[in-house]
């Protein structure tokens, strides 16, 4: 019986693939018309001619109703790749399921153009080809999803060392300009580039600037503070400037305060302070007539 | 969240102590953990087992790697059968110790290791467990 | 018995910690400090802890107590050689070593120590001589 089962589906593949293979691929141009932009018919075409070419072997030796047993390790590997690719070229979870589910559909006219006659058998292999292919959409959709969250978590942290530069201004003296909030996470990544940047270039000063930071509330204020005592541990003076008139009212009246740590209200008084500090002398040269 | 392997070391002298931190700070190379992770989880280990050796009279610490649907993490419970806690709440305080310390073992624990998790009945004993994801 | 080494580099001394710390190691360090700061009469103290791969609270407390006990007896001290993740812990801790002066590597720590030594001096100087 179950045998009898497996060859049916198999059966069909395996006689009819080029056929199924045309119809199916009109399948997915119509689903997929609005995308062309995406994905090239051709490409379109060898990835379906692709699939046929794994499921059917699949179909032979492996379990219909077990898409986890080892038969199906290439076709499971395949469909990751796919669902992948088109997880980074733009596609919707729907759009790059139909891959899969739209194969259904000219699957149940083969079956129904071979077993029309005997109504149960057809109903029988409808429901293990619905199962089947049921399974493996789910599966490109699972893919997916983890692709596109690894997406966002690789540009998550893209986006925090991009907006967390320790720049050298100085032999001995580094600045950091923070712009946008400071959260706890930013707050991390703001300390180990900061430590680090302190071991590696030897600097005894660093500038926070907060000009960038809308607004200083005392949960920031806690994290400036650790960032600077986190510096002070290593050897090095933190100065913070950039602290603009409405921020310090806000300050003010939060009740915030940056206790004992040097503040300065421009980048520009910082930088005096700091050479100040590490006995550096600018001279202005007398203006040339 | 499933217990993928799992190891229990003893916890009765300063030497176990050490023991307890180079073979946390061993898996979490293993398992690739930032070294600022290794550092925050290794330096609460200590104090949780700190804690331990001087109220608890010494106890066990299991290291268990762990899973679930789709992260790995690492867990560490320390455990003994001391005294107790008998407030909760004023042990977590920063700056509270029965003893002679500074009293930010379990406090500080908990900022380092935002997975914590604090069991205690005076006369059974403490049972204390922090764990760190992926 | 395991015992960290103390040594002498000119008027200063160096404690290079090169082993895992435990409580009991740590409060024989103190005790063998403040003997040695007496003995050798030492202007400063240089702790390095570039090999330590974690402070904990009890660890820090001892710093600071060993910085303290070091400026009673007439010897500044500074702590050396703090790895980034380890500073990061320390203060997510909530640990502050405000008392304690510190400085990059030995280089920068010994150089500083000159200039605490300088300066009492030069304050010892003042009040001697007041204007």
């Amino acid at each position: 019986m179950t045998a009898n089962k497996i060859n049916r589906l198999t059966e069909i593949f395996t006689r009819h693939e080029k056929i199924m293979l045309e119809d199916w691929l009109r399948e997915q141009l119509t689903a997929l018309s609005a995308r062309q932009d995406l994905i090239s018919e051709p490409d379109l075409c060898r990835q379906s001619a692709e699939f046929l070419a794994l499921f059917t072997p699949a179909c032979r030796s492996g379990s219909l109703t077990d898409i986890n047993s080892p038969e199906w390790k290439p076709v499971l590997d395949f469909l990751a790749s796919v669902s992948r690719s088109r997880a980074i070229q733009g596609f919707s979870p729907s759009e790059t399921a139909t891959f899969v589910f739209s194969l259904k559909q000219t699957l149940l006219a083969h079956l129904r153009k071979e077993l029309g006659q005997d109504a149960v058998a057809l109903a029988d292999e409808m429901w293990t080809a619905t199962v089947l292919l049921d399974k493996l959409g789910l599966y490109t959709t699972e893919v997916f999803q983890k692709s596109r969250e690894e997406i966002i978590k690789r540009q998550q942290m893209e986006m925090l060392e991009l907006s967390t530069p320790v720049v050298k201004l100085w032999e001995g003296i580094l600045a950091v300009p923070l712009i946008g909030t400071l959260d706890s996470s930013r707050t991390q990544v703001v300390m180990e580039n900061l430590l680090q940047s302190i071991v590696d270039t030897g600097s005894r000063i660093a500038i926070v600037d907060i000009t960038g930071v809308p607004i200083v509330d005392t949960l920031i204020a806690q994290n400036l503070l650790k960032t600077v005592a986190a510096a002070r541990l290593m050897g090095a003076q933190c100065i913070i400037c950039g602290i603009r008139p409405q921020i310090a009212q806000t300050m003010v009246h939060l009740g915030v305060a940056f206790g004992d740590v040097v503040t300065k209200a421009t980048l520009a008084d910082a930088l005096a302070y700091a050479f100040r500090q590490i006995d550096c002398t600018v001279i202005q040269q007398a203006p040339r007539v | 969240m499933k217990p993928t392997h799992f190891e229990i070391l003893p916890l009765q002298s300063d030497e176990d102590l050490v023991q307890v931190r180079q073979k946390l700070r061993a898996r979490m190379v293993e398992l690739g953990f930032t070294l600022v992770e290794q550092t925050k989880m290794v330096t609460a280990a200590s104090e949780l087992g700190r804690n331990a050796l001087l109220y608890g009279g010494g106890g066990t610490a299991r290291l268990e790697s762990v899973e679930d649907s789709n992260r790995l993490g690492l867990r560490m419970t320390i455990e003994d059968q001391g005294a107790g806690i008998a407030d909760i709440e004023q042990a977590m305080t920063d700056g509270y110790t029965s003893g002679s310390g500074l009293g930010l073992g379990l406090g500080g624990s908990k900022r380092l290791v935002k997975d914590f998790e604090l069991w205690s009945e005076p006369g059974l004993g403490t049972r204390v467990t922090i764990a760190l994801w992926k | 018995m395991e015992q960290i080494p103390i040594l002498q580099v000119g008027e200063f001394l160096l404690v290079s910690i090169q082993v895992d710390l435990h409580d009991r190691l740590v409060l024989r360090l103190q005790d063998d400090l403040t003997a040695q700061v007496v003995k050798k009469q030492a202007k400063g103290v240089l702790i390095d802890l570039s090999t330590v791969e974690i402070v904990d609270s009890f660890i820090g407390r001892m710093l600071g107590n060993m910085a303290a006990l070091s400026q009673m007896l007439g010897a500044h001290a500074v702590v050396v050689g703090i790895r980034p993740a380890v500073a990061i812990t320390i203060v997510e801790l909530g640990l502050s070593l405000n008392n304690v002066h510190t400085a990059l590597n030995v280089d920068k720590g010994i150089a500083l120590l000159q200039t605490l030594v300088k300066q009492s001096s030069a304050e010892v100087r003042d009040e001697a001589y007041p204007l």
